[in-house]
């Protein structure tokens, strides 16, 4: 689950990580008094994606006009980045701090490592850019700090994070605390990512952690309330928010073959046989291990919410799942729903399959079925392309 | 011979009086008598479920009938807890069936795990069946049947449909070990591998695995260097979009990882005989058998 920046700075404050102050603004009332007293300011859109910048939601105001024009500007934008969608995504909040003069930016992350399966600090000279550039250009100046999670984050890791970015005296100090406080947060919020890009010395000496992104482990939600709170749903698809309240793993995605799946390896194969058929999957839908009736219909009715989709697959192999008790749920999912126009290709396979063939086949709907992957996936590519 | 499940396994369930777990406890006694010999659920000791004594912890189930393995289907808020307490009885198999526990849990339990004897499979995972032999898990048991292809996998129900074609194409399976979806699991792909290499009954595998990490590469190239039967494999996710997380939490393309489409040909060059749909595994391995 992700946080906003002005979120993560307030976790930040609460780990004693200098942040600079800043308010965050849904419209533009109180713009004006806000940015008079910053005097020089930023005005940074407040949306999930990154690469904010390039895309032209944060800018600087060297006086309050620019900062009432830069926030009259992104305040209720499309911005669009390299993680958002074609159309972007609605600003809908902005938040507005001091602009500093800054001397130097760096780099420092925290994550888990999974081939060592330990956590790592990340560590660089080279802040503000794209840190995976740097990785793949100069990897010489990405320093990686190992820390046994049974032994936790001691002094001297942080005092290895301070020398790899060549600080010395107070300032090394302060950056060491700001490596320890920051794996104390990873591990009592439950963080799958940590990443202060930059954290920034200005001219006059100081150190601020300018922006924050941070990702939480989605398992340990029910042990982090404070941290569900956080969530924001104007940032999610409506779709998947919808789906996780039903308890449905479902994930947009941008092409026109809906599918409904149990498991999600099968789900990811099904995804991976619609492209290769020459289609174009429209979503990940993993109907879990207990596709009964009921969650059978709530699938059914997400995917039909998609506009983009103009036919659907649903492969099934069932174990502990019946194929028949999955057939009852597509039939009656089918009439309650009412007017599906959307092409339907049935895979059943394993316990009770033939029982679950024969009930599709007497229902008198007009479903089509397979008896394998490759054959379900060929039949909606051709039926949807008709 | 087969691996991990076998004549001398004595199984414990834990979380025995769950829901999921007095399901499939009963599916794994109908599939294997005696195989199943104790329950533990701690405060519920000295009920009996269906004939099977329950225990109010996995030491009394050791010291009262000899179990060896233990099989977790507690939630996920405790299932790092009954992993430890699995571990520190000294047992030499604990799988884990529960989806959805806490990564930084997951860390704890692996690193308190490093000089313990007992191996861990899963968690997030199917289980592991020997046919014929035993069955610890939730997989559907009627599409195994014995034979000489051992079969490893992230997934549950790929695997299944890996299992049925196999059993369709005569071949049959010496054990199916699913290891599991998530980024921190007990047992990786060459884990396994080596273990089906050491068994005279496995005659080839099947490798299943998904995008991300780089579990698979390792196992393919101990398999190039070092196993000379048949391999198939599969991956899962080659049209999963980067960042995206596709309910397997180990399936996220990102941070330096290979693309799915290189860690395919990664496979390929070493030796595996990759195949584009899981509709395929079944031929691909027969066409070394005939």
């Amino acid at each position: 689950m992700l946080i906003h920046e002005y979120q993560a700075r307030d976790l930040f404050r609460e780990y004693g990580i200098p942040v600079t102050e800043g308010k965050v603004f849904e419209s533009l009332e109180g713009v004006e008094e806000y940015a008079t007293e910053l005097g020089q300011c930023v005005v940074k859109a407040q949306v999930h994606a990154g690469g904010r910048g390039k895309g032209g939601g944060v800018k600087f105001a060297p006086t309050v006009e620019k900062a009432i024009e830069h926030a009259t500007n992104i305040l209720g934008m499309q911005l669009i980045t390299h993680q958002t969608t074609a159309e972007g995504c609605k600003v809908n909040k902005i938040m507005l701090v001091p602009g500093l003069d800054i001397a130097k930016e760096y780099y420092l992350a925290l994550t888990i490592d999974r081939a060592t399966q330990c956590p790592f600090i990340i560590a660089s000279t080279e802040g503000g850019m794209d840190i995976e550039e740097v990785a793949e250009s100069t990897p010489e100046k990405i320093a990686k700090i190992k820390v046994d999670p049974s032994a936790g984050c001691w002094a001297y890791h942080g005092r290895k994070v301070a020398d790899a970015l060549g600080f010395e005296g107070k300032q090394a100090r302060i950056v060491a605390n700001i490596a320890q406080n920051l794996y104390k947060m990873f591990m009592e919020k439950d963080c799958s990512i940590v990443e202060i890009n930059p954290l920034v010395v200005t001219e006059d000496d100081q150190i601020y952690a300018i922006d924050g992104k941070v990702n939480f482990d989605s398992n340990s939600l029910y042990r982090q309330k404070d941290i569900v709170e956080l969530r924001d749903p104007l940032e999610e698809e409506p779709l998947e928010v919808e789906a996780s309240e039903h308890d449905l793993a479902y994930i947009k995605l941008d092409g026109n073959v809906a599918c409904m799946v149990n498991g999600a390896g099968l789900a990811m194969a099904t995804m991976d046989m619609i492209q290769i058929s020459g289609g174009s999957p429209a979503n990940f839908l993993d109907v879990g291990g207990t596709a009964t009736p009921a969650r059978v219909e709530q699938a059914f009715r997400i995917l039909l919410k998609d506009p983009n989709v103009e036919g659907i697959l649903i492969n099934v192999f069932g174990g502990i799942v019946r194929c028949d008790l999955v057939a009852e749920g597509v039939i009656e999912a089918v009439k309650n729903i009412g007017n599906i126009e959307q092409p339907i290709v049935i895979r059943l396979s394993g316990t009770n399959s033939a029982e679950g063939k024969k009930l599709l086949a007497e229902s008198g709907m007009t479903f089509e079925t397979a008896d394998s992957l490759n054959e379900a996936a060929a039949k909606i590519v051709a039926a949807v392309k008709k | 011979m087969a691996i991990l499940v076998t004549e001398k396994t004595r199984v414990v369930v834990q979380g025995i009086t769950g829901s999921q777990g007095a399901f499939h406890t009963g599916l794994m006694k109908e599939y294997m008598d005696n195989f199943v010999v104790a329950g533990v659920t701690p405060g519920k000791g000295g009920q009996d479920l269906d004939g099977t004594p329950v225990y109010n912890s996995v030491a009394e189930a050791v010291k009262e009938q000899q179990v060896n393995t233990s099989v977790i289907f507690v939630p996920p808020p405790f299932a790092a807890d009954a992993i430890l307490e699995a571990v520190d009885a000294e047992l030499d198999l604990v799988i884990c069936i529960t989806e959805g526990i806490p990564v930084l849990d997951m860390m704890k339990v692996k690193h308190a795990m490093k000089d313990s004897k007992t191996r861990l499979i899963g968690p997030n995972c199917p289980g592991v069946i020997t046919p014929g032999i035993g069955k610890i898990g939730i997989m559907p048991a009627d599409i195994h049947m014995p034979g000489k292809i051992g079969i490893i996998s992230r997934s549950g129900t790929l695997t299944y449909e890996a299992v049925d074609q196999i059993t369709k194409a005569g071949l049959g399976e010496s054990t199916c070990v699913g290891i599991g979806g998530d980024p921190i699991n007990g047992t990786q792909h060459l884990d396994v591998v080596k273990m089906f290499a050491e068994d005279p009954q496995t005659e080839g595998i099947v490798l299943i695995g998904e995008i991300g990490g780089d579990a698979e590469e390792q196992a393919a190239l101990w398999i190039k260097e070092n196993y000379n039967k048949p391999v198939v494999g599969f991956i899962a996710g080659l049209t999963a979009p980067p960042g995206k997380r596709m309910g397997h939490a180990g399936a996220i393309v990102g941070g330096g990882d290979r693309t799915g489409a290189e860690k395919v040909q990664y496979l390929k060059d070493c030796g595996i005989k990759m195949v584009q749909s899981p509709s395929d595994i079944g031929e691909a391995m027969k066409s070394f058998f005939s």
